[in-house]
Parts: structure tokens; sequence; C-alpha cells
């Protein structure tokens, strides 16, 4: 990657954005995770299960406040760094921003406010409500930001129009109901419920260790291994590998992620170990599992999964396309809204859905119809993604997608037997697993992400053609600023998780075993009126 | 789907132009008293226990008014693209700072409070002041250079090129607005502090809120008058398609001396938004003196309504315009998203804001009441 205006623009945009999801997935399972406890507490009326509703939603009130403050900059980068982009398809993509911030973070911002201020204003029930609509509304926002997203990944329900030069929606319903977009969207809430599944798990685990807080933390691990078992399966069986075969792109990505350089014969094998050579174009292989590929992509024995090489050769068909679309268009712009020649016309229908291959040509030559076939070549090999970094980033993530089932299983299954404490290296790894689903959420937004390279929107639009014009100064004096902030912040973020967690829950929390009568649950802050 | 030609595509633009307004000024009467708490907090809370005071009059709300300003962002970016694109990436590093700003804001609410080492509670103290009075210097120096023109221009594939810089934008006609938005959302945030906080802070807060009250008012006049006196507006030239393409490129516009007047001139009842303005913070300087509590925090609403809307008004058709190319610049006509995204939006709006609203009035229900030393200092943790 080139560190000009559009490597500087990539690298700002991957860093926020990592940065971002660092906050979310627990912010997405750990709404959940309190909500059910609350939900347990209203239910049976136990105060230990308000105090373990307080004292996660204290270190959930940590998490939030960052993933809040850091989606801000989410919001506003695509306008300040990603104009042409802005331009080209707001029409379609600010819809669904727009419509997560009326239905989702209204919801969210609201009842947060309420689930923290509200103890003692409002009835259990109340209360409870309040809990549930922070959960939904961090869920309701996934579901939009990835309908969004899923629609860079697969642009349906739109064409381009050139009298505004931009993509158009044509259909709002095929761009909700999204096949990509909804895999996605399940895909990554239970990524969210793992995370925040594991976090319970292991910050309990460590009170286990310690002997403190026991009781708090038994009744937390049973939750957080029980929704984490259900939603480490849901990751992986619902894991959207299905949205691969959605378009051409999304079979480059395919291929790139199986670093397959040749279209096999079907079902196609899957290399667990191999070593990806982008100048050679080929694959070292070290390991591989015949068929499995073709099962897991196609979910069939007798469909085609398409190599590298294929792939890139059926593109120079689209390139040529585009160029036809492209001539049209200067002819159809020419005119402006007076008589356009019925052949140019029909010539832009036929060829306009491959308009952005065109585009991909800027790179190579200023005007895209006087392309060399050498250039027209070049532009198609840009269309691989880098192939090491993708095959490596989803091979860790499906490790450790697999290690979580196991991790979760076994803490159920000692759950249900009532042996939590029996095995301290057991807790131990819980401890240390702790990590392990941050860096799978991460890795898979690296799969997903580098792999839509270098499309912004796939087929429609370049990444390259997408940035603002600006000067490399600016976005280099905005990078070095959110480094410094964010690296800052972290540090602060970290320090109070950290604090909070060894301070534990307050001591109140630690006499569950007080009968009902005792419980007292009129404790307020307010003079009674 | 046809569903959408219910509603002409001219309507609709006008009603999203109406639906910007509301969203900012949605934005200024809720988070704006966020702001003016964040940028008062220096001087009208002394003490630890008063800061905190203060801090939590806003604590279980901000979050929530916050969301107007992200939603602010996405209904721009969903209905009016051009303008997305064009005045983020033109503000670049203004829109930077405004960021910064905005993040470190909600870290300072929640964190401040969480250790009880004085260095580290006046370090966020600062980040709140920071958080509230940047920002709101900032949305005023930006709206004193659209009213001014900001230098852009569109390329035929519509692609948009800025040839101003982050220090142009510091002229005096803009850093007027934005003492105008400072001073209007400092009036805002006294009142709140009058309605929700007592004792030394409350009165503080008056005191405080009184001076802004009065900076609104001359604030205001000054920049209509350098307005009308030193400020070339905007007009269309010739034919406008209300209803063609969103393409810029296809109209003709002009600058022109009073322009910034002639909606005024057409239409006389609209001089009811300036005079709101005005009357607005007269109210809420007379109030504030008084022992009302509800009323300061009403009449600065309204004179928050008062002054956007003149803006708007003011500008209208123009949402945007270009100095450097006036033929480029962003209007009503030319620079929305599709008439079927405008009626999608519109569907989804008329069905969620209300529903936003009804929950909103809820909560601050719930909350009513005002937030003393006693409760903050109490052994419960759960305030700021």
């Amino acid at each position: 990657m080139e560190l000009d205006v559009v490597g500087l623009s990539r690298l700002q945009f991957a860093m926020t954005a990592l940065y971002h999801f660092l906050f979310v997935p627990l912010t997405l399972g750990l709404s959940v995770v309190i909500a059910i406890m609350e939900t347990v507490y209203v239910m049976t009326a136990r105060p230990i299960w308000r105090e373990m509703t307080k004292f996660w939603g204290s270190l959930f009130g940590i998490n939030f406040v960052l993933g809040v403050a850091t989606g801000l900059t989410m919001e506003f980068q695509f306008g300040m760094n990603w104009s042409y982009y802005s331009h080209y398809v707001g029409d379609i993509f600010g819809a669904p921003l727009a419509i997560e911030g009326l239905m989702a973070f209204f919801l969210e911002a609201t009842f947060v406010g309420l689930f923290f201020f509200g103890w003692d204003r409002m009835s259990k029930l109340g209360h409870l409500a309040a809990t549930w609509a922070v959960a939904a509304g961090s869920n309701f926002s996934a579901l939009w930001i990835l309908i969004a997203n899923g629609w860079m990944q697969n642009p349906v329900g739109s064409a381009f129009n050139p009298a505004t030069m931009r993509m158009e929606v044509v259909n709002f319903f095929e761009v909700v109901f999204n096949p990509v977009a909804q895999a996605k969207f399940v895909h990554t809430v239970s990524a969210g419920y793992v995370t925040a599944s594991a976090f319970v798990l292991g910050v309990s685990a460590w009170y286990v260790l310690k002997g403190r807080h026991v009781a708090l933390a038994k009744r937390s691990m049973a939750v957080a291994c029980s929704f984490g078992l259900l939603s480490s399966l849901s990751v992986v069986v619902l894991g959207d590998e299905s949205g691969y075969l959605a378009n051409e792109h999304q079979r480059m990505k395919l291929a790139a992620i199986e670093g397959m350089w040749e279209t096999e014969a079907a079902p196609a094998a899957f290399t667990a170990i191999g070593f990806p050579n982008q100048a050679a174009r080929e694959t070292h292989h070290i390991l591989q599992i015949p068929g499995a590929l073709g099962l897991i992509a196609t979910r069939s024995l007798n469909t085609e999964v398409p190599g590298i090489r294929e792939l890139v050769a059926r593109a120079q068909e689209r390139i040529r396309s585009g160029i036809l679309a492209y001539d049209a268009l200067q002819t159809i712009r020419a005119a402006r809204g007076a008589g356009v020649p019925t052949d140019v016309r029909n010539a832009f229908e036929e060829n306009g859905t491959n308009l952005g291959y065109a585009l991909l040509l800027l790179r190579h030559v200023d005007d895209p119809r006087r392309a060399t076939p050498a250039q027209i070549e070049a532009a198609s090999w840009d269309l691989v993604p880098p192939v090491a970094p993708l095959f490596w980033s989803f091979r860790i993530m499906v490790a450790i997608g697999f290690f979580l089932i196991l991790l979760m299983g076994t803490f159920f299954w000692l759950s249900a037997k009532q042996r939590l404490d029996h095995y301290r290296w057991l807790l131990w790894v819980a401890v240390w697993a702790i990590p392990l689903p941050w860096i799978a959420a991460e890795m898979g937004w690296i799969v997903a992400e580098l792999g839509r390279q270098p499309w912004v929107v796939e087929g429609v639009l370049p990444t390259a053609v997408a940035v603002s014009s600006l000067g490399i100064t600016q976005v280099a004096l905005t990078l070095a600023g959110f480094v410094i902030l964010y690296s800052a912040l972290f540090v602060v973020e970290m320090g109070l998780m950290l604090r909070a967690i060894r301070k534990g829950p307050p001591p109140e929390a630690d006499l569950p075993y007080l009968p009902y009568a005792q419980s007292a649950p009129t404790r307020g802050i307010l003079p009674a009126e | 789907m046809t569903l959408h030609t219910l509603i002409d595509f001219e309507i609709l633009r006008l009603i999203w132009w109406v639906l910007l307004g509301v969203l900012l000024i949605g934005f200024a009467a809720t988070d704006g008293f966020d702001m003016g708490v964040g940028a008062l907090l220096p001087f009208v809370a002394k003490t630890d226990a008063e800061r905190r005071v203060a801090i939590n009059t806003v604590g279980p709300v901000w979050e929530g008014n916050q969301v107007w300003f992200i939603l602010g962002g996405g209904a721009i970016f969903a209905a009016w693209p051009p303008l997305y694109a064009v005045s983020f990436s033109g503000f670049y590093l203004a829109m930077f700072v405004v960021l910064a700003a905005l993040i470190l804001r909600p870290v300072a609410f929640k964190y401040r409070s969480k250790r009880d080492c004085p260095r580290w509670r006046a370090a966020w103290d600062w980040a709140l002041f920071i958080g509230g009075f940047v920002p709101a210097l900032i949305f005023g120096v930006a709206v004193g250079n659209v009213l001014q023109g900001v230098p852009f221009r569109l390329n035929d594939d519509l692609r948009a090129f800025y040839e101003g810089s982050f220090f142009g934008l510091l002229n005096p006609f803009a850093l007027l607005c934005g003492l105008l938005s400072v001073s209007m959302l400092v009036m805002h945030g006294g009142g709140w502090l009058a309605l929700k906080a007592e004792g030394a802070v409350a009165a503080r807060a008056r005191a405080y809120g009184s001076i802004a009250a009065l900076a609104t008012i001359v604030l205001f006049a000054l920049a209509g008058l350098m307005l009308w006196a030193f400020i070339d507006g905007y007009r269309i030239v010739g034919e406008v398609a209300v209803a063609g393409p969103s393409n810029p490129l296809i109209k003709n516009a002009t600058v022109a001396a009073g322009a910034w007047f002639d909606n005024y001139a057409a239409r006389p009842w609209q001089w009811v938004a300036p005079a709101m303005g005005l009357v607005g913070a007269a109210l809420a300087l007379v109030s504030l003196q008084s022992r009302f509590d509800g009323l300061p925090i009403l009449a600065s609403g309204v004179s928050i309504f008062g002054v956007i809307s003149t803006v708007g008004l003011a500008m209208f058709p123009f949402i945007l315009p270009s100095s450097i190319d006036p033929r480029s610049s962003l209007t009503v006509w030319d620079s929305s998203s599709s008439h079927q995204t405008l009626f999608i939006m519109l569907c989804v709006t008329v069905i969620f804001l209300p529903i936003v609203l009804a929950y909103t009035a809820w909560a601050y229900r719930i909350l009513w009441g005002k937030v003393t030393e006693g409760q903050v200092t109490g052994e419960h943790g759960h305030f700021y």
C-alpha cells in the first residue's frame, strides 16, 4: 500500500474502525448478558442477581462510552475522507446510517441513562424494560450498520444515474434483505455475544481462583457459558461463508482466503496450512483436507469454486464491457439531457453494470477508452486482494472460533455438574482466553474489508476513486491526531477496567444468601417524599 | 416500486429541508444545554461536589441528546449526500477538532468521578469544558462561513475540490457567529442549571446565563447588521427545475449584495424568526433574574429556534453556496437524494421520530427533579 492520500485514508479508516470494534462486540454481548441477569432478578427477586446486573453493568459502562465516542468518528469519516464515495453512493448508503440513528442509537442512548440512573426511580419491571431497550438498541444498530456494510460487499437494489453521476436506490427492500447483510448480521452479533461471554467467564474465573465474590462469580459463569456455547456455535454454523458466493468479488475473496490460484474440480480441497506467494501467483500447500472447501462454501458436492486466475480472466471481459459503458456515458453526459442516439442508450443499458470496472483503469490511464490490452490485464490483476494476510487472518479467526466452542462447552458441562471450581488450570485457561474473541473479531474484519479491495463498493466504485480531494499533510495530521488520542484513551480505559475488576462488586453483593425479607429492596438515594 | 410518487419530488425536498432544520434545532436545543453546562463548568461550580452536581444534571441525558448530533450527520448523508460530501471534506481539519472534542466529552462524563485523585478530576473537567466550548464555537464559525460562501467547486464528475484553508475559516464575521453560537448555548446551559441545580451552582448559573443571554441579543443583532452591510448573498439565475435531477451544475447562480434578505422582503412574516431569536433571549435574561425555574430553558429554547431558523430562511433555497464558483452551490432543488430515498426516509422518520420523542419525554419525566449535593456524594455509586 502506497502512503499517498488513498493509502493514508485507508490506514486511518482501518485503524479507527478496528479500534471502534474493540468496544462494540462487548457492548453488543454484555448488554444482552446484563438483561438476562436482570430478568432472572425480576423473576426470582434474589438480590444477588441485581448485584450481578449492577456489577457487570458498571464494566459495561466503562466500555460502552468508548464505543459511542469512537463511533462518532465512523459516522463522520465517510464525508471527511471519502467524499466522492459519499456523493457516489450516499443515496443508498446514507439511509441505513440515518435509520440506525433514529431506530437504534436513540433507544440505546436514552435508556442507558435510565439503566444507570434509574435504579431507584423506576419499578423493577420498568428498569428491566430499560435494560432490554439498551440491548435491543445496540443490536438494532448492528443490524443497520451491517445492512450498509453488506451493500458495499454486494450492492443490490441500485443503479447508476447518468444525470446525477451517482448510484441511486431502485429497490430498497433488496438493500435491506441483502443476503450478505443478513449473514453478516447474525455472524457479527453472535461474535459479540461470544466476546461478552468469554469476558464474563474469564473475569469470574479469576474471582473464583482468588476466592473472591465466589457466589456472584459462579452464577455469572453459568450464564456466560450457556449463552457463550449457543453463540459460539452460531458464529461458526451461521458464519458468513455462505455469503461468499453472492457475487464475483465475493468469490475472489473466497479464492484469496484459500490461496487458491487455480480452479479445482468440485468439491475443492480446503488448505489448512499453506504459504501463499502473491508475486509468484501460487500457494505452497502443506496440509489439505480433500473436499472440505467445496462442501463449506457451496453446500454441495458438484459446484465448482473458481480460482483466482479464472476470476481474473473473467474480469477482463467485464473491464472491456465497462469501457463501452464509460464511452456511452460520456456521450450521454455531453448531450445534457437532449436526444441521445438509441444505440448509445442501449450500449449503456447493456454494459452499465460494468461501469465500475472501467474506473479500475483510472490507476493506469487517464481515459479508460484509450486503455491498451496490457493496461486491461494489469487492471484485472489489481482485483486480487492481498492473499497472504487474508489466508492467515481467516485461519486465526476460525481456529479461535473452534477453540471458544470447546471452552464454552467444557464450562457448560462443568457448570451442569456443579464442578466449576474443580480444575484450577481450566479456570486459568478461561482467564487467558479473554482476549481471544477480540483477536478473532478484528481478524474477521480484516478478512471482510481487506478482501473487498480494490473495491470500496464491489464492482461499482474502486477505493482509489472514492477519496476526498485532500492534501497529504491534512490526512497525515488527522491520522497522527487519532493515533495519539486513541492511544491515550486506550490506556485510560484499560486502567479503569482493570481497577474496576480488581475492586470487584461492592461488599453487599457478597451476601447472597440473605433471606428475602432482609434484602431491603427499598434502599434509595432520594429522601422519601 | 412507484409508491414514492405519492408525494412530489419538490414537496419531499421541501420537507427534508424543514427536517434538516428540525434536526439542527433538536441538536442545539437538547445537546446544546449539555455543551452549555460543559462550557460553564469551571465558572459555576467551584468545589468537587458542586462540579458533580452540575455534571449529574446532564449525566443521564447527554447520551440521548448526543444522538441528535449523530442523527444529524446520518440524515444529511441520507437526504443531502452532496452537502455531507462537500462540507465534511471541505471543513476537514475543523471537523477533526470537533470530533476530537466530542470524543473527549463522553469519556470525561463517564470516567471523571471513577477516581478520587484531584488532578484526574481536574483534567476531565477541562475535557468537559473543551467538549462544550469548542464544538459550539466551531459550529457557529461554520455557519458564518456558509453564509459568506465556501470556496469549493465541483467538476463534471461532481467531485468536490476545496480551495480554502483552515485559517481562512477564522474571519471576523465567522468568529462573530462562533461567539453567538457559544453565548446561545451557554445561555441555554444556564437555563438548564437554573432548573436542575440549586444553591450556589444555580445562582452562579443564573448570573452567567444572564450575561450569555445579553451577549446573545447583542451578537445576534450585530451579526444581522454585518450580514446586511458587508456580506453578499447568493441568487439563482434563470429557470429552476425544482423536481429536476440532483446535479448542482445544471443551474446558474450569482453573488448579489443583500440577496440574503430577498426572502424576508418577499415574505415579511419570516421576520418572526429573528424576532423569536431576540425575544426568546430577552425573556431568558429576565426570567433568569426571577424565581422561575422552568422558564429560562424554555425561553432560550425559543431563542435557539429563532436564531437557527433565521439563517435557514435567509439562505433558502441555498444550503451551501460556493464563493469561487456560484454554479456549484448546493441548493434544495439540486442536492438531495433521489425521489425514492427521500420518500423512504420520510416514512421511517414519520414512524420513528414520534416514538423517539415519546420515550425521551418519558425518560425526562422519570429523571424529573433537582440534583443535590446530598445525592451525588451519597454512597450509591451510580452518579458520575
